[in-house]
């Protein structure tokens, strides 16, 4: 039993630096996890729920707004935007918010082709975030469950 | 004979054909000049090219012509060479024949002879034969020969033995056969000769065939001409026309021959192609050009004429050919295409200049971008240090630790400010500085500045305020930066001062030149913007100085970034060297000028003129700077048209040398303005629902305030006294180092005063402190329209052991903040409906007016049921911290400029908002 908590452990430890190597995220999901305590066990993963609601929303709000070929409202897409780049770096979702910061110059610069890409781009990071966060939380209820506790990891 | 009776014919038959190419009077009437004949062959030689007569114009003196130049003569003198050749031929062929005929007659008459006097004929036979007339004389020669020899023979024949009848009958029948064999013979001879004669005849055949090839090449030659759309003329010496041809001919021979061009045409081009024509004669050498004629008679036209000269045989000049074409849609199109060609290089340089251009400003505005972003970094943690370290020295230190935290403080309050500098210069040059419209009343803005000013003096210089009667009392401009030029003018006049006096003086002035010609414009555009009907004024600052002065030869970089007058002032007076660059381009900006004018080792008058539009007078000031808002309530009086201001050398006498309405106000400004950093607030929170604890506070802070009265001996009421040494008392509890560092003045008793005040406020302030802690967690609130950054801030907020209210947007904040007190905002720039910015600056407006006009001016609903606390005029200024994310359309600049006191980069941090709590709650 021990060995299989230790191991769990190692490997949330791993996947856990991996996220933060490989860029998915940042210091702020470190500051997330801090607000995280007795009170609030879940907040993280409350947190980014929300978080990935808000960019499914978003995103589909972008989309629409960018499928109006000929006539596109760059200022909701602007706005939309500029709504996930503040959320995504609330929750230190370090990828998402670095193509936001490119999808809000493309937008800025009314640049049609450069948004659709980017905000393709977005889709597809976010989606991958959410599966390797959903990974994560995984391994953490794994480990609870065998008994275990969450390891503090220092990036 | 025969020979030149056949060579007259072929002559007569030359002359014939001549005649129906050329005039008749050819080689004869040569001095006949002015008469033309047309030449009557030609109908009939040449019906099949049908030549009309009206297309040549003229010829004139030609022969005279051709007999008297090379080009002529050899012409003719080809003609002839071959008729010649033919001619020599035919002869060639006739004297041979003859000489054939002459030799069988001579050879006939031989053989007559010899039979003659072979057979001695008897005097009357030869009476019979048939003689030839031609041959008479011959024939009587010979019968005189024939007697002679008869005697002889007959002598002879005596004696032969022959000599019978029968047998001379015989031989005469014999010889008769002969004779009419050699007559036979003769006859034939003669039809031979005839026959040949004919032949003769036949001979001159070739002469008509070249006749013929004259016809058709003459024939060709007007075919082609009178196809061919061109002029060609003979003209000579004196250019005088001898011989034109013109397809269209337009004028008759008299108007031509014998004219030049100039007394035939008159208009544009006829003196070039005169010219032209002489150059080529001078020179003799054949040439082209275009020529463009506008004449009366044929209009705007371009010719392409080709001139030769014309030599005689002797090689003399005698005038020239040309030749003239049309080419004027040839030309026409050569220089469209010419121009569409130019147009299109034009263009293309363009483009490319452009493009250029464009990834020049492309470059430039990322380069200005990265420099704002990187500056905005290195200003929060810089920030953080310069804070620190002003903590640090409210705490006991030795004095060479004091020392070092001073150099330590002031080095990173010169970095601040060039971090600051460079923000705003790369806004300003990126356009993305906005500028503000609000009253103000340009003398406070300048006592103000001189306050400030005089305040961290650290010289004996007098600081002078000088305005004209005819300043406004309000106007409406941009005072943020005003006054941001004012003090960088002033602090820069105080810097190269030594001794003497430092001043500003306002006077209105007329539109000054440069902006005469745009003006227009200009004012058209405000007013559509303002809807106002108000009226602009021109006025001129002068900022001088008795300082060092500025050599002529450094005036012209003085604007430039990072220039100083010279490298030795750098080092001696330090600074950025941003400082007059940025005002320059803020008053560019404004619509003004920057000017200087020095003289080395007596001073500078730096000089801006600024365009302000003159509000109603009867108008709210709604522009009260943050500063004033509490003295102005007591000075106002006095203070809004007073003209002239002193503040004279501050040392060793801090407060007993302000002039009248000066020292009332003049501590609290000086220890708020001299803070480097707008950091501070200066206003407590201080919840006025609890009354209770305001009156404790009142109390607590009663004791310090008596003291503080006597050392500022001014009088001021006890209820304002409260609040103002208050505002004055957190100040220095909390960032009084930054009082004392910069005014860094390690000496003089007016420090160690404030030291002492110092200590003794903080001291009152903590007591008073942990009393309001006690009975109430300070209120915040949060204005955040991202869900997750509420939640996350909220979280925070939690764990730092506060709760927090929400608001998601302006509105939502400033009906909060109506309807309950707070003792921060944290805002959100960034929102939708009314974002922070507006928000504060309505917020502001409240505080100083009391009332929520403005808000309700921009459409935020403020509930009338509160119209009692609307009535209350808000004491205490809010803390608002702004919550920015790094762009350069929300930087920390714009939010100071809009009212916010601090702002927290996003994402915010647990420690971002504990080091913010810190510094605002208490």
């Amino acid at each position: 039993m021990d060995t299989l908590i230790a191991q769990l452990q190692r490997r949330f430890c791993d996947f856990t630096i991996s996220l933060y190597h490989q860029g998915f995220l940042d210091d702020q999901f470190t500051e997330l996890k801090k607000l995280q305590d007795e009170c609030s066990p879940d907040f993280v993963a409350e947190v980014v729920t929300l978080f990935f609601e808000d960019c499914e929303k978003l995103i589909s709000n972008m989309a629409r707004a960018l499928d109006q070929t000929g006539n596109v409202d760059f200022k909701l897409v602007g706005s939309s935007v500029h709504q996930l780049k503040g959320s995504s770096s609330s929750v230190g979702a370090k990828r998402v918010k670095g193509l936001c910061v490119t999808l809000k110059e493309c937008c800025d610069s009314q640049n049609y082709e450069g948004c659709v890409r980017c905000l393709q781009q977005v889709d597809i990071e976010y989606k991958t975030l959410k599966a390797k966060l959903q990974d994560l939380f995984n391994l953490e209820q794994q480990i609870v469950q065998a008994g275990g506790r969450i390891p503090q990891v220092d990036i | 004979m025969v020979c030149e009776m056949e060579t007259d014919q072929i002559e007569e038959m030359d002359v014939e054909v001549l005649s129906s190419m050329w005039p008749e009077d050819v080689g004869t009437e040569a001095d006949k000049q002015f008469n033309v004949e047309k030449p009557a062959g030609d109908l009939d030689t040449l019906k099949e090219v049908t030549i009309e007569t009206r297309t040549i114009a003229d010829m004139t003196r030609l022969p005279n012509l051709l007999n008297s130049t090379h080009q002529g003569s050899s012409q003719l003198t080809n003609l002839v060479k071959q008729w010649e050749y033919m001619q020599d031929n035919a002869v060639r062929l006739l004297k041979e024949e003859l000489k054939n005929l002459d030799r069988q007659r001579e050879e006939a008459e031989a053989k007559e002879l010899k039979i003659i006097e072979e057979y001695k004929f008897e005097s009357n036979e030869p009476e019979n034969v048939p003689v030839l007339d031609e041959t008479s004389d011959l024939f009587r020669r010979f019968r005189q020969k024939k007697r002679d020899a008869l005697v002889d023979s007959k002598k002879i024949e005596i004696y032969e033995e022959f000599d019978t009848v029968a047998y001379w009958k015989q031989k005469a029948l014999s010889l008769e056969k002969m004779l009419e064999a050699s007559t036979e013979r003769e006859r034939r001879l003669m039809e031979k000769l005839s026959e040949s004669l004919k032949t003769m005849e036949s001979q001159s055949a070739p002469v008509q065939e070249l006749t013929q090839n004259l016809k058709r090449a003459e024939g060709f030659l007007h075919f082609i001409l009178q196809n061919a759309p061109i002029v060609m003329g003979h003209q000579d010496k004196d250019l005088r026309y001898l011989f034109i041809y013109n397809k269209y001919p337009s004028l008759r021979e008299q108007d031509i021959l014998g004219k030049t061009d100039v007394e035939i045409f008159h208009g544009g081009g006829v003196k070039e192609s005169e010219d032209f024509k002489r150059e080529v004669l001078e020179k003799g050498k054949a040439s082209k050009r275009e020529i463009t004629f506008t004449t009366d008679l044929f209009g705007s036209k371009t010719f392409l004429i080709y001139v030769e000269p014309v030599y005689n045989k002797a090689g003399e000049k005698i005038g020239i050919n040309y030749m003239g074409m049309e080419v004027t849609d040839q030309v026409v199109k050569r220089e469209k295409m010419a121009k569409l060609r130019e147009d299109n290089a034009v263009r293309k340089a363009m483009e490319s200049e452009l493009n250029k251009t464009i990834h020049i400003t492309e470059e430039t505005m990322r380069a200005k971008q990265m420099l704002a972003t990187m500056s905005h970094e290195i200003r929060s943690p810089l920030s953080g240090v310069v804070g620190m370290a002003e903590i640090l020295s409210t705490t006991k230190l030795d004095k060479e630790q004091r020392q070092l935290l001073n150099v330590m403080i002031s080095s990173g309050d010169l970095v601040l400010q060039l971090i600051n500098d460079i923000l705003d210069l790369s806004k300003v040059e990126s356009g993305v500085m906005r500028l503000e419209a609000t009253k103000f009343r340009p003398r406070e803005v300048v006592k103000h500045v001189l306050q400030t000013a005089a305040a961290s003096l650290k010289k004996s210089l007098t600081l002078e305020g000088n305005i004209a009667d005819d300043v406004p009392i309000e106007v409406v401009g941009d005072v943020l930066r005003i006054r941001q030029i004012l003090t960088n003018l002033i602090s820069n006049a105080i810097k190269f001062t030594h001794e003497g006096n430092v001043g500003i003086k306002l006077q209105v002035i007329s539109e000054p030149s440069f902006v005469r010609d745009n003006a227009l414009n200009a004012d058209t555009e405000e007013h559509e913007q303002n809807g106002l009907t108000e009226t602009s004024v021109w006025i001129c600052c002068d900022v001088w100085d008795t300082g060092i002065g500025i050599p002529e030869n450094a005036l012209p970089c003085l604007f430039k970034k990072y220039m100083q007058a010279s490298a030795d002032h750098a080092r001696k007076y330090g600074g950025t060297g941003l400082g007059l660059a940025i005002c320059k381009q803020l008053v560019e900006l404004m619509g003004g000028q920057l000017t200087v004018t020095s003289r080395v080792s007596e001073g500078s008058t730096f000089t801006f003129i600024l365009p302000y539009k003159v509000g109603r007078s009867d108008d709210y000031s709604d522009d009260q700077d943050e500063f004033s808002d509490m003295a102005d309530q007591q000075s106002e009086p006095d203070d809004t048209a007073e003209g002239y201001f002193q503040f004279k050398p501050l040392l060793g006498s801090i407060y007993s040398n302000g002039g009248p309405g000066i020292s009332n106000d003049f501590l609290p400004h000086k220890v708020m303005l001299t803070s480097p950093i707008k950091l501070i607030n200066g206003f407590v929170a201080d919840p006025s629902n609890n009354t209770g604890q305001s009156e404790m506070l009142q109390l607590e802070n009663g004791g310090y305030m008596d003291e503080s009265k006597l050392e500022t001996s001014s009088g001021h009421c006890p209820e304002s006294a409260h609040q103002y040494e208050n505002g004055n008392g957190r100040c220095f509890s909390k960032e009084s180092e930054s009082c004392s560092s910069s005014q860094a003045s390690s000496e003089g008793g007016t420090l160690e005063m404030e030291s002492e005040l110092t200590v003794s406020s903080h001291r009152e302030e903590e007591k008073a402190e942990t009393e309001v802690k006690e009975t109430s967690k300070p209120k915040i609130l949060l204005v955040e329209d991202n869900k997750i950054n509420i939640m996350v801030a909220k979280s925070m907020m939690k764990q730092l052991g506060h709760t927090m209210d929400i608001a998601n947007n302006g509105v939502e904040a400033i009906t909060a903040i109506n309807s309950s007190s707070y003792d921060l905002v944290l805002m959100d720039v960034c929102m939708p409906v009314l974002d922070g910015l507006k928000a504060t600056r309505l917020i502001r407006s409240y505080e100083e007016t009391g009332n929520w006009n403005a808000a309700i001016e921009a459409g935020v609903d403020i509930s009338t049921s509160e119209n009692e606390q609307v009535c209350m005029r808000p004491t205490n200024r809010l803390p608002i911290i702004a919550m920015t994310a790094n762009t350069l359309a929300e930087s920390s600049e714009e939010c100071y400029a809009n009212g916010m006191d601090s702002f927290i980069s996003k994402p915010v941090t647990l420690q971002k908002l504990r080091e913010c709590l810190q510094q605002y709650l208490h």
